[in-house]
C-alpha cells in the first residue's frame, strides 16, 4: 500500500498570534512552527500501515524552503520519502489542486490529511483533494483499517461517531482519536540521522487559480476585566448570568 | 440569481443551526437583492423555514439519502444551486456541514469560506471575516469566484424571525451510484443527553477534578442548566472523560452562550477552542490561573463547595423562573 500524508507547517499551538504590514500579514517573529496536529495524528497512522501492513509512506508538503524542517522531522519519525512542492500555500483551492498533482503521479492508494490545518481552520483541503481526484473521502476520521482493497473507518459526527465501510483508493481527513495521544512518535537520535540521508524532492507548483484571498487580519477585541463574585454570595453570580449577561 | 441553504436536519428534524443560517442568509440576500431558497433533505415538515425568512424551499425526499452521504448530498446542494442559479451557497458549520462544502465547492469551481463569523463585510468585492488561527484572530477572506460557498460558524449571528410565505416544491435530483461508495454501517449517537455539538451551555471540568469519580457534580450542574458536558485536554488524556469531551485547540471547538470551567487553569490552546464562547465563567481555587484573564465572571475558590452549593442555588432559581 501506498500512502500519501499531507503535512501543513503551523505555528506551534502555544504560538501568540501578531500581524506586521497593516495586518496584513503573519509575524512569524519568534513563532516556533510545527507539524500540523491533525495531520501528525495521520502520520502516526501511517506508520502504523508501514510497521504492520509494509505500507511505504511519502510525506507531502506545499511550502517554501523554510518548510523543509518540518519534513525532516516527518522522515525522522519514519516517513519513507518526502515531497515539497515548492509554493507559498495561499488557498485552500490553490493546495488541493497541489496536492492532486502529486497523489496523481503517484498512484497513492490511501491519502491521509488532517481534517484542518491550525492556522487558517478553513477545513477545505481534504474534500477538496477528495474531489478532484474523484476518490472516496471519509472527513473527521478517528479510526481506520485497511485490508487489501478495503476500508473499514469511524468518523466523529455531532453527538457520536458512525462506522462506514468503503475501498480504496481512499482520501481522509483524521484527527484525534486516529491514534491515542500517547502513541505519537518522537523523533529519535536515529531516525534524525537517517532522515539526513532520505530523498526529499522538490517539484514546482502546478497553475492553478486562487478563488479566495487573505486580505486582512483582525485581533479578538481586548476584554475587560473579570467580574468575581465572593464564594459566599453565589447568588450574585446567579443574578449576573440571569439579569446582566441574560444567558440563563 | 438566488441565494441557497442548506437547511440541515436530523431524523427528519432541523437542527438549531438551519434557524440560524436561514436568518443569517435573510439579511444577505436582502443586501444582495435577492431570494431566499432552502434545500432539504428527507426533512419532513418544511413550514418551520417560513418563520426565518425562506422564500422557496426544495424537498428531497429519497430513501437512498437516509444516511448522511457527503458526496450524495454535495450533489444534491450542487444540482439545487444550478436549478435556482444560485451565486451564493451556505452551510452551517457542523461536522457534516463542514464534510460537504468543500465537495460542493469544488462541483461548482466555487471559493470556499468557513467559519464566517458576521453578515459580509462587502459584497463587492464580496469579503467576509472568519476565525482562524484557532480564535486568536479573526481573517477577512474575499472569496473572488462567480460562484460562493460559506460556513456560517455556530451562534456567530443568532436566530431572528422574519415571516415569509414559502412556497415548496419536490426536487429530485440525479444521483450517481458512485456517491455511494461510502457506506454507513452503524451510527452510534448520543440519545437524551445534551451533546456539545448542540449545547447552547457547556459546564467543563479540569484537573482540579482530581479524578473522574468526582464528575457526578460537574454532570448535576450541567442538568440543573441543560447544559453540555466537557473536559480540558489532560483530563481526556488521563482518560477521565472521553476524546469526544475534550475541549480545545486540538479538540472540539465551543461556541456556546455559557461556558462554565471547573478546575481548568486555561492554558492557551484551552481558551482558544472556547473563544468563541459569549459568556465564560471561571471557577478555580487558584487566583492567578491564566483563565481568569479571559473570563467575564470568575469565583476563586474550591470546586468541591461552591460546585455543589451553585447546583443547589439554580435548582432554586430554575424552580422559581420555570
Amino acid at each position: 500500500m501506498k500512502i500519501l500524508v499531507c503535512i501543513s507547517h503551523v505555528p506551534d499551538t502555544t504560538s501568540k498570534i501578531n500581524f506586521v504590514n497593516g495586518d496584513t500579514e503573519f509575524d512569524t517573529n519568534g513563532v516556533q512552527y510545527v507539524i500540523n496536529p491533525n495531520d501528525e495524528f495521520g502520520l502516526t497512522r501511517a506508520i502504523w500501515f508501514q510497521e504492520q501492513q509494509s505500507a511505504n509512506v511519502t510525506v507531502v508538503n506545499v511550502g517554501g524552503a523554510d518548510t523543509e524542517p518540518t519534513l525532516r522531522k516527518a522522515l525522522a519519525i519514519g516517513a519513507n520519502e518526502a515531497i515539497r512542492v515548492n509554493a507559498t500555500p495561499t488557498d485552500g483551492f490553490f493546495v488541493a489542486k497541489q496536492l492532486a498533482e502529486v497523489a496523481k503521479n503517484g498512484n497513492y492508494d490511501l491519502i491521509i490529511c488532517g481534517k484542518e490545518s491550525l492556522d487558517y481552520n478553513g477545513g477545505m483541503v481534504p474534500g477538496m483533494l477528495a474531489s478532484l481526484l474523484d476518490a472516496n473521502f471519509v472527513n473527521s476520521c478517528i479510526d481506520l483499517k485497511v485490508d487489501g482493497n478495503s476500508a473499514k473507518a469511524i468518523r466523529e459526527i455531532d453527538g457520536g461517531k458512525e462506522t462506514v465501510s468503503t475501498s480504496l483508493p481512499l482520501v481522509i481527513g483524521g484527527q484525534k482519536g486516529l491514534v491515542e495521544e500517547k502513541d505519537l512518535r518522537i523523533p529519535n537520535m536515529r531516525g534524525i540521522m537517517t532522515a539526513r540521508t532520505k530523498v526529499l524532492t522538490v517539484l514546482e507548483p502546478v497553475a492553478a487559480d486562487n478563488k479566495t484571498k487573505s486580505v486582512k487580519f483582525e485581533k479578538p477585541a481586548p476584554k475587560s476585566a473579570v467580574k468575581l463574585v465572593s464564594p459566599d454570595n453565589l447568588d450574585e453570580l446567579i443574578n449576573l448570568l440571569h439579569n446582566e449577561a441574560k444567558v440563563i | 440569481m438566488s441565494l441557497l441553504i442548506y437547511a440541515e436536519s436530523v431524523e427528519g428534524k432541523f437542527k438549531k443551526v438551519a434557524f440560524e443560517l436561514a436568518s443569517y442568509a435573510k439579511k444577505v440576500a436582502e443586501s444582495l437583492g435577492t431570494s431566499v431558497t432552502a434545500v432539504t433533505v428527507n426533512a419532513g415538515d418544511v413550514s418551520e423555514l417560513s418563520k426565518y425568512g425562506v422564500d422557496k424551499v426544495l424537498k428531497v425526499t429519497n430513501d437512498k439519502l437516509k444516511n448522511f452521504n457527503a458526496k450524495a448530498y454535495a450533489d444534491v446542494i450542487k444540482q439545487a444551486a444550478q436549478k435556482e442559479n444560485a451565486k451564493v451557497i451556505l452551510l452551517s458549520s457542523t461536522t457534516d456541514s463542514l464534510y460537504l462544502a468543500p465537495i460542493v465547492a469544488v462541483g461548482l469551481d466555487a471559493g470556499f469560506a468557513s467559519n464566517v463569523v458576521g453578515l459580509p463585510l462587502s459584497t463587492s468585492p464580496f469579503q467576509v471575516k472568519r476565525n482562524s488561527f484557532s480564535n486568536k484572530a479573526f481573517t477577512i477572506t474575499e472569496i473572488e469566484s462567480d460562484v460562493k460557498v460559506l460556513g456560517l460558524a455556530k451562534n456567530s449571528y443568532g436566530v431572528f424571525e422574519s415571516a415569509s410565505s414559502t412556497s415548496q416544491e419536490d426536487f429530485s435530483p440525479s444521483l450517481n451510484d458512485a456517491d455511494f461508495n461510502v457506506k454507513v454501517e452503524s451510527v452510534d449517537r448520543t440519545t437524551g443527553k445534551v451533546t456539545i455539538a448542540d449545547a447552547d451551555i457547556v459546564v467543563s471540568g479540569g484537573r482540579g477534578l482530581k479524578g473522574p469519580e468526582n464528575w457526578g457534580m460537574i454532570e448535576e450542574l450541567a442538568s440543573v442548566l441543560g447544559a453540555a458536558t466537557a473536559c480540558s485536554k489532560p483530563v481526556s488524556d488521563l482518560g477521565w472523560r472521553p476524546h469526544s469531551e475534550h475541549v480545545g485547540q486540538t479538540g472540539k471547538p465551543v461556541a456556546t452562550n455559557l461556558y462554565i470551567a471547573v478546575g481548568i487553569s486555561g492554558a492557551i490552546q484551552h481558551i482558544a477552542g472556547i473563544n468563541s464562547s459569549k459568556v465564560k465563567v471561571v471557577i478555580n481555587s487558584d487566583a492567578e490561573a491564566p483563565f481568569f484573564k479571559v473570563a467575564d465572571y470568575g469565583v476563586v475558590g474550591d470546586a468541591f463547595d461552591i460546585v455543589p452549593r451553585l447546583t443547589q442555588k439554580l435548582k432554586e432559581f430554575k424552580a422559581q423562573n420555570s
